[in-house]
């Protein structure tokens, strides 16, 4: 059976295509997702993709937390279906609650946009265990509000349980606290980070193929359940 | 109706670059004597009578302003 993996359409999103292209390379097929339907068309996965949903207005990925789709998308991931949230998607999976702490202005001002080396923190999420462990990867990162931020107490939980997943290697681009550009749900099944490996999963038409295991990873991990 | 300002400011634990930005722009225009700027969001609702201080609370908190990173105040004006 193939696996099917949804991947999530708002009204400004940029990186549904790209998103739903690294799936199917990954041999799944992509199922797209509209915001204003809180029906996840029977898919065992889902991302929630990269762009400027709802304009940035109010805060980065407030709006689109509160679209109908997500309420479903909680609810799954509350029951244990894998989620990943690129970019904007990490925002908004910040602004819904499903992963801790919040996205704010990079501390430069400017909107960053570079080729991004970062390691490979936890290979035990649903959606890294492709990766060697502290494996040093290169995407693309492109963002204006990528600073990750959470109070002293959820920065430890973090580190205690091993949840920070990626880290910026080289220069902090954007002042993220400890280097922070993933991380992931206490059940491990959840991650969002602020580089875009669907950005990376062809060297035609990126810098490296090194997104691409978390999109391979998600169908072990599913293929894994299923048996 | 009634006239409700909610005001929303970034932590004082959070950096605020634009805050910032903003302090070293007045300077260059030869404006001293200010210390430093942190920049927030003003909002300002229209509100039937009857709607509950609980309610615009509630409003703030889990729409207007993220708790995680934002402190805010609701006043009726």
């Amino acid at each position: 059976m193939t696996a099917r993996i949804g991947v999530i359409t708002f009204p400004g999103s940029l990186d549904d295509g790209d998103a739903a292209r690294a799936v199917r390379l990954a041999g799944a097929a992509a199922v797209s997702l509209w915001h204003a339907d809180a029906d996840l068309r029977g898919v065992h996965a889902v991302i929630v993709p990269g762009g400027f949903s709802y304009g940035d207005y109010l805060r980065c990925g407030a709006i689109a937390s509160f679209a109908p789709v997500m309420g479903a998308v909680v609810d799954a991931a509350r029951r244990g279906m894998p989620v990943l949230g690129i970019c904007n998607g990490f925002q908004i999976l910040c602004e819904a609650g499903l992963l801790p702490g919040a996205l704010v202005r990079n501390a430069g001002l400017h909107f960053v946009c570079r080729d991004q080396r970062l390691r490979v923190e936890a290979a035990d999420t649903a959606w890294t265990t492709g990766y060697p462990p502290g494996a040093e990867i290169v995407v693309p990162l492109k963002s204006g509000e990528g600073r990750y931020v959470a109070p002293a107490p959820v920065l430890a939980e973090l580190a205690d349980q091993r949840r920070v997943v990626f880290r910026y290697l080289g220069d902090n681009p954007n002042g993220a606290t400890a280097a922070i550009a993933g991380i992931c749900s206490a059940d491990r099944r959840v991650v969002g980070l602020m580089p875009h490996p669907e950005h990376a999963v062809d060297p035609l038409t990126g810098p490296t193929a090194d997104g691409l295991p978390l999109f391979t990873s998600v169908l072990a991990t599913l293929a894994a359940a299923a048996r | 109706m009634a006239r409700v300002v909610v005001d929303v400011m970034p932590k004082p634990e959070i950096l605020d670059p634009q805050g910032q930005a903003i302090a070293g722009a007045l300077l260059r225009l030869g404006f001293t004597g200010v210390g430093s700027v942190r920049q927030g969001k003003h909002f300002e609702l229209d509100v039937d009578d009857g709607v509950h201080d609980e309610t615009l609370h509630k409003i703030a908190e889990t729409v207007l302003a993220n708790p995680v990173i934002e402190d805010w105040a609701v006043r009726r004006a």
